[in-house]
């Protein structure tokens, strides 16, 4: 059976952050996936992102396509509703998902073939409508249920475990999601949880679309020599380009950094971003001049990581700035809106008619 | 073959005489006409006035837009039917036709039923091979008189429109003060444009008079039919009744004949939806990239505890059905209206069918089954969007509602919409944040605990104790994923079993019997008033015809009892493959020699000669007493030309 459940026997010292709650409570059940997959520690880093964020599991919505990433939501947030729901689709059942309760924190969790293959419109559409949701992509480059197929994000000259080389052009998420409008976009790597963890919390703070990238090595069918997606290619091309933190509403920004190095980026819930290191000609809040410092370090062959792009917040136009600003809804969720105020009534009904006579 | 045996032995009384050769009496509303133009120039509110007015008139009547899948330029049509007795499904005979575009002529003389009459504009002359001595050719110059009478291109071509209606409503015996009140309510904030309409109405009623024998025999008298009906179309009352039923999702993708059903949510929604001291809405229209994500945002949406719905037509159901699948399996209530049109592949966008049936019966890979309901007309549009949403959620998956082009885009008079305050939305079975706080064992999302086949939800954001991951992968009844045989296939049976559960609360279908009848005539959707018209056309004649609609799939308990009372069964529909009898076959008891396809499928609504000429090819239904198209209509003259 591949289904395996965990003792819920917790060790009485575990550390509890305010709700009460210790890491484990925020974990799912035991990975299926093989040993070493990248995917687990990604796992990792989303249970120590929300156990320390405090965000109570219930309030949250994890969503998935299909294939290895799309299971990946049942290794944490036990206590958070989830949808493994098709492949590719994943972008739509969150934003529905979104539409119909506001209040639900959304992750949604994919991969490089649900993302950048079956779901290339979905994702790209998901972005546009700028729905509030953070995005992570478990990107290695293969089909792995299947058996190690190369997908589309797959570098020019990589080579599958078979010895085939790869001659079509990747297509890369980040690259892709900052033309489309992104507010949010990071690349990271599932063997740096230090960089990943405050990501991922600035995403799922972020309000509006957050997408994280993360270079997650397939240790079955993609970590060979040859392949540009496993782990000693991601090691030895790293390029750690930006350094942030995520500071929490409450807290003030380490005092450790010369303030003149430090770039804060608020974000729209008193939270902020704080750019720690940077290279010099580098703005991670200047779209295009981000576009092209990213493609130039990949024509370089480096991977470049980090919270590489965000918005300034706040946007101009001050309501329009995600999927519910757009959509100029209620602050309440529409989910359980009082039908009440939904249906207009009978005297309501014979008035319209008399339109239609 | 059995069934010819049957069939032989079901025959009408001797026919009645007919009266050749006399020029029929007077009638009074009981009449159809075409109007054929070219689409872009302005003739739907032309038409639409003309509808209105004989609306107003207190008779029954229906209008149908018989338009191309273009934007400018190519042929169109509007046919309007007015009937005392309420029979206003569509007819193919036509005692008038308005010949406006000169592309069409040929065909548009040739459909008027002999005796009637053509009504051309003679600003230039009528090609002489178009020339028919059994009708009547009315020529008005009716480019001549709105050049003669206006300024500037759009608006000659705009009134050369309203000048049909004005010289119609001579010639039919429209009451001229209807018309006129109609353009005054139209145009109330418009002055400039009010007078330029209602001198184009004089224009032509004035000309019909002069130039005619003003009224025809066959015209209209103001009686009292409509008291307690409305006008409107299918698309228009199941968006009403989405509102109704309060439905805070919708998304979808563009598609005709679809389109005007969110459309029209959207109006409802901005009239009646408005937060009155924000201003913000109490819902959420998203128009999505494809009809997958559409169907991905219902069931998402759904999942999350709103009521969310779709709208599309055929080829938008084919790309949802991936996502069908799985709202079936992972039980997620979401509805789907299908606003069929004619396939397969792109077929004909603007054109009617019910071609849909078994697809939407069956749709998604591997063993699905869904619940399908069938409005006939707008009112049950209404009425049955309404209680898609409540079977959604009682039987926690989707839900479609099949209507068609004819039934959701054209004019139909309609008893008026009612609504009872005390309705509450049937959530089905959702717990609560309190009941599972008060739960003492865990929550198992796909456990049969009440022994319906019906498991109990949760929502999330709720409670800690109501999550569960669900999953359009192999699972068991405790929302855990499986591979193994017997929790996968235990899940599968129960759903099965609950589907199968739902039959009997779904709409009954629509039962009329007749004392002695023999044959039934069983039909579906839009069908219905040319089945009925047919099955009074059949009485008069001597044949007794017993009628039944079915009006939801799986089939209610009372389908199967009607088929075996019969010996034969004339199922009556519009598609190729005769798809309602096919599910009767598969999914009822019922002999398949006892049931016969009647079929049309050309795109046209279908009316009651279609079924009559379908019933003749295999039974002798004799002919009718005082038969219209048995009837010459007298000498045929051409009207006066300039």
């Amino acid at each position: 059976m591949s289904y395996i459940k965990k003792p819920r026997v917790h060790h009485p010292g575990l550390t509890r952050n305010r709700l009460g709650l210790t890491r484990r409570d925020y974990e799912g059940t035991m990975s299926t996936l093989c040993a070493g997959c990248g995917h687990d520690s990604i796992t990792a880093a989303i249970i120590e992102a929300f156990w320390e964020l405090e965000i109570a599991p219930h309030e949250v919505a994890k969503t998935s396509g299909i294939g290895c990433s799309g299971k990946t939501p049942t290794y944490f947030l036990k206590e958070a509703h989830g949808f493994n729901g098709v492949h590719g689709r994943m972008p739509s059942i969150t934003t529905g998902a979104h539409a119909a309760n506001r209040e639900l924190v959304c992750i949604g969790v994919s991969g490089d073939g649900d993302s950048l293959s079956i779901g290339m419109g979905q994702f790209a559409h998901v972005v546009r409508r700028n729905v509030d949701m953070l995005y992570i992509i478990e990107n290695n480059g293969v089909y792995g249920l299947t058996k190690g197929q190369f997908s589309a994000s797959a570098d020019v000259g990589s080579t599958a475990k078979r010895g085939q080389v790869n001659r079509e052009h990747p297509i890369d998420s980040v690259l892709l999601s900052l033309n489309l409008g992104a507010g949010f976009v990071a690349r990271s790597f599932s063997g740096d949880k230090e960089q990943l963890v405050p990501i991922i919390q600035a995403g799922l703070r972020h309000r509006g679309f957050a997408l994280i990238d993360i270079i997650s090595p397939c240790v079955t069918f993609n970590d060979h020599r040859g392949s540009t997606k496993s782990y000693q290619y991601t090691r030895d091309n790293y390029n750690q380009l930006v350094y942030a933190d995520f500071v929490p509403p409450a807290e003030e920004i380490a005092t450790s950094f010369e303030a003149g190095d430090v770039r804060s980026v608020a974000m729209h819930d008193g939270s902020r971003i704080a750019f720690r290191k940077v290279p010099e000609d580098y703005d991670p809040t200047d779209r295009d001049q981000v576009y092209s410092y990213i493609r130039g370090r990949q024509q370089a062959g480096e991977v470049a990581t980090g919270l590489l792009y965000v918005e300034p917040a706040p946007r101009e136009a001050t309501d329009a700035v995600d999927f519910h600003g757009i959509h100029g809804t209620v602050d309440e969720p529409l989910s359980n809106y009082p039908f009440e105020d939904l249906c207009p009534g009978a005297d309501a009904l014979e008035k319209l008619q008399k339109r239609f006579r | 073959m059995a069934v010819d045996n049957r069939l032989s032995a079901i025959g009408g009384d001797t026919p009645p005489a007919s009266t050749n050769g006399e020029r029929p009496a007077a009638r009074v509303n009981d009449l159809a006409f075409k109007i054929g133009t070219v689409n872009g120039t302005g003739s739907a509110s032309a038409n639409g006035l003309l509808r209105s007015a004989i609306f107003r008139m207190g008779i029954p009547v229906s209008g149908k837009n018989l338009f191309p899948s273009n934007i400018q330029g190519l042929p169109t049509w509007y046919e309007i039917r007015a009937n005392a007795d309420g029979h206003t499904a569509r007819t193919a005979r036509f005692d008038l036709v308005v010949a406006m575009n000169p592309a069409t002529y040929r065909r548009d003389v040739e459909e008027v039923t002999p005796g009637g009459w053509v009504m051309y504009d003679s600003t230039w002359p009528l090609p002489r091979e178009l020339d028919r001595d059994d009708v009547t050719f009315l020529g008005i110059p009716l480019a001549k008189m709105t050049v003669d009478n206006f300024k500037g291109s759009r608006v000659r071509i705009l009134m050369k429109n309203i000048c049909y209606v004005g010289a119609l409503a001579a010639l039919l015996k429209m009451d001229l003060e209807i018309v006129r009140g109609l353009l005054n309510e139209t145009f109330a904030a418009k002055a400039k444009l009010l007078d330029a309409n209602q001198l184009a109405i004089s224009l032509g009623y004035d000309y019909a008079l002069e130039h005619f024998d003003c009224p025809l025999p066959v015209h209209l008298e103001t009686m009292d039919g409509n008291r307690d009906s409305i006008v409107i179309d299918g698309n228009t009352a199941a968006a009403l009744g989405c509102v109704y039923a309060g439905a805070t999702v919708a998304a979808w993708y563009p598609i005709t004949p679809s389109t005007s059903l969110v459309d029209a949510f959207t109006g409802f929604c901005h009239q009646f939806r408005k937060d009155p001291e924000t201003g913000r809405n109490r819902f959420a229209i998203i128009q999505a990239e494809d009809e997958l994500a559409a169907a991905g945002m219902v069931i998402g949406a759904a999942w999350a505890g709103a009521r969310a719905f779709t709208s599309t037509s055929g080829a938008g159901l084919s790309l949802m059905s991936e996502f069908i699948g799985l709202a079936y399996y992972a039980e997620v209530p979401s509805v789907f209206f299908d606003v069929q049109r004619v396939g397969p592949s792109t077929g004909m966008p603007t054109r009617t069918q019910q071609g849909d049936i078994q697809f939407a019966a069956y749709a998604s890979h591997g063993d699905t089954r869904h619940i399908v309901i069938f409005p006939a007309n707008p009112h049950e549009c209404f009425d049955f969007a309404v209680e898609a949403f409540d079977l959604a959620e009682r039987f926690q998956t989707p839900i479609f509602v099949l209507t068609d082009l004819d039934i959701g885009m054209n004019d139909w008079v309609i008893p008026k919409l009612e609504w009872d305050d005390s309705y509450r939305p049937d959530r089905g079975k959702v717990l609560t944040a309190e009941e599972l706080e008060a739960a003492t064992g865990p929550f198992h999302r796909y456990l049969d605990v009440d022994g319906d086949g019906i498991p109990w939800r949760t929502l999330p954001g709720v409670h800690p104790n109501g999550a569960y991951l669900t999953r359009g992968s192999g699972h068991d009844r405790f929302g855990n994923y499986t591979e193994d045989s017997e929790p996968y296939a235990d899940v599968l049976a129960r759903v099965g079993r609950k589907i199968d559960g739902a039959a009997p609360h779904l709409p009954a279908p629509e039962i009329r019997l007749s004392d002695g009848a023999r044959i039934g005539l069983v039909t579906i959707g839009g069908c219905r008033g040319a089945v009925l018209e047919a099955v009074e056309a059949l009485a008069e004649r001597g044949i007794d015809a017993d009628y039944m609609r079915v009006r939801a799939f799986p089939f209610h308990p009372d389908v199967e009892p009607f088929l075996a009372a019969h010996e034969v069964n004339f199922v009556i529909e519009q598609n190729r493959d005769g798809q309602l009898r096919k599910l009767l076959i598969a999914e009822t008891d019922a002999e398949k020699d006892a049931l016969v396809s009647i079929l049309y499928y050309g795109g046209y609504p279908m009316s009651s000669h279609h079924v009559m000429d379908g019933l003749a090819s295999h039974i002798d239904i004799g002919t009718p007493a005082g038969s219209r198209e048995s009837v010459a209509l007298g000498a045929p003259t051409h009207g006066a030309t300039p």
